[in-house]
């Protein structure tokens, strides 16, 4: 079985918008994935499933072995610990200094306080952030902000990065900087990586997988893909 | 080793919780306040109504008046026939003699009359006094003893005693009613403003959901602070409440407007009106933080 598995997935939410079409996906251990599409094409609500935000109507949505779909609301942190996810606004604590943003993520487990001060430090140094640590998320810089939220989805080694549009408040520079931060998490790390985005110029630079969703078809799967208009 | 670790940080989560959103636990612990204040003033009105009503109702006797004719045994046999009804929780004997004795006590004019009368032509009547276990019942037992031969007459304050007896029962139903009520407005209000404060750390709780943590471990700090809450809101109401009646106790001399309401000494309730209210603060705190958190952990 592969790590991430969509298995005839429908999503059709209360409101009556039908967001997901029958989507079959696979995704293995140490791939990067681009996950693209117009906005209100799906790709938002694929990666919902991903950490159980959202349940499929019908279908099985497996994560690391986990049936997201019969996931019982009391037992979904069991999924999200084996998961880092980034989000478009961050999500940071503005009254937790970096330091104890990245750390909040490893109170959870009841480690040491030496393990805890270990791995935050780790995590920072990957999004190369050593330097900032008593600064609190408003004196940062949006990139900053971003790296800081990286580095809390991979302090606890999950086994899949999933990110949600990280690029979309950063300008194209810091994009690219964030780009290479979660790279080098891919490389280095050995992490998954499965990205929503819709910026074509970072699609186009990285030459990953890349999963075209369209009117929450999957109308398009190729490796080393480009973001090309006629298709969507 | 571990799960006490993370019981450990999440009470020391708890303090900085209660003094990161500081303006808002003073919200919290305001309406505690309030709320218990009110509560510990109705628990002394209680006490004091109860105990009030149980000093009189002590106080109801029932007297039987023996026949002149009785002799030692049937005096005996009346006793013992008078025993063996239930609702009597004690008798005693009272003969002419002593009645005799303690009336010439009471005045001057009395003593000079009585001392004129030996045992044999004592114009007084043996009598028997009576209290009962259920005052409520005090009429039936009455009726019961009358039906005993050689007796002449039993009397308990018919009428009044009644009356009495029913306007106590009252006054003691409405004020548990009122401590009862008092206690679920408490929780209610309390649950409700704890729900408001933790709106603003909607955040925190989703973040913490986000990073995976349990259930059970978002909501521990929070339980954790309820309890701080209600504690720190129990403190104003005790020193209130317990010091305030003490005050009162002392300025009235420990009776009120007449010295037939004897109020409680303080010293005997203050300790248990204490323990009251921390602990209906901590709890209520703590369920209302519960209840709180709830609503939130569904993302």
């Amino acid at each position: 079985m592969q790590l991430i598995e969509f298995k005839n997935v429908y999503k059709r939410y209360q409101n009556g918008v039908s967001a997901l079409c029958d989507v079959n996906l696979e995704i293995s251990k140490g791939e990067f994935v681009f996950i693209i599409g117009e906005s209100g094409s799906g790709k938002s609500t694929i990666i919902k499933l991903l950490y159980r935000q959202e349940k499929p109507t019908s279908g099985e949505v497996f994560v690391g072995g986990i049936n997201v779909a019969r996931l019982r609301n009391g037992k979904v942190y069991k999924l999200r610990r084996k998961l880092g996810v980034v989000f478009q606004d961050y999500k940071l604590l503005p009254k937790l200094t970096v330091y104890e943003n990245v750390a909040f993520a490893l109170e959870i487990y009841g480690l040491k306080k030496s393990e805890v001060r270990r791995r935050t430090l780790e995590a920072l140094e990957q999004v190369g952030l050593k330097d900032k640590l008593r600064s609190f998320p408003d004196e940062l810089a949006g990139g900053e902000q971003q790296r800081v939220s990286i580095a809390r989805a991979i302090v606890n080694n999950p086994k899949v990065l999933i990110c949600d549009e990280p690029t979309g408040n950063l300008d194209p520079k810091t994009s690219m900087e964030v780009m290479r931060v979660i790279e080098s998490i891919n490389n280095d790390l050995g992490t998954t990586v499965i990205m929503a985005t819709h910026d074509e110029k970072i699609v186009n630079k990285m030459k990953k997988r890349v999963v075209v969703i369209d009117k929450g078809l999957v109308v398009d799967d190729t490796m080393k893909g480009k973001y090309k208009n006629e298709t969507i | 080793m571990k799960p006490f670790r993370i019981l450990k940080s999440n009470f020391l989560e708890s303090f900085k919780g209660v003094f990161r959103n500081f303006s808002l636990s003073i919200a919290s612990i305001t309406c505690i306040t309030i709320t218990l204040i009110l509560v510990g003033f109705s628990i002394f009105v209680t006490l004091n109504v109860n105990n009030f009503t149980a000093e009189i109702e002590k106080d109801m006797t029932i007297v039987v008046f023996l026949d002149r004719k009785a002799s030692d045994e049937d005096i005996d046999a009346i006793k013992e026939k008078i025993e063996s009804l239930d609702n009597i929780k004690k008798i005693t004997f009272n003969s002419k003699e002593d009645v005799k004795k303690s009336m010439q006590k009471e005045s001057e004019i009395f003593n000079t009359i009585l001392s004129e009368y030996t045992e044999s032509n004592n114009p007084l009547q043996d009598s028997f006094l009576i209290k009962v276990e259920d005052i409520n019942r005090i009429g039936d037992t009455a009726n019961e003893i009358q039906t005993i031969e050689k007796i002449t007459l039993v009397k308990y304050g018919e009428g009044s005693v009644e009356e009495l007896v029913k306007i106590f029962d009252l006054v003691k139903k409405i004020t548990y009613i009122a401590v009862v009520a008092l206690v679920i407005v408490t929780a209610f209000l309390i649950s409700n403003t704890i729900k408001i404060t933790i709106q603003s750390r909607k955040r925190e709780i989703e973040i913490r959901r986000l990073v995976g943590a349990s259930n059970a471990f978002i909501r521990q700090p929070f339980f954790f602070e309820g309890i701080i809450i209600g504690f720190l809101g129990s403190i104003i109401p005790i020193a209130i409440c317990c010091f305030g009646y003490s005050y009162l106790y002392e300025r009235l001399g420990g009776k009120l407007f007449t010295e037939i309401i004897r109020l409680i000494d303080p010293k005997a309730i203050n300790y248990m009106v204490m323990v009251a209210l921390v602990v209906i603060g901590v709890v209520v705190g703590a369920l209302g933080s519960f209840r709180a958190v709830r609503k939130y952990l569904k993302v």
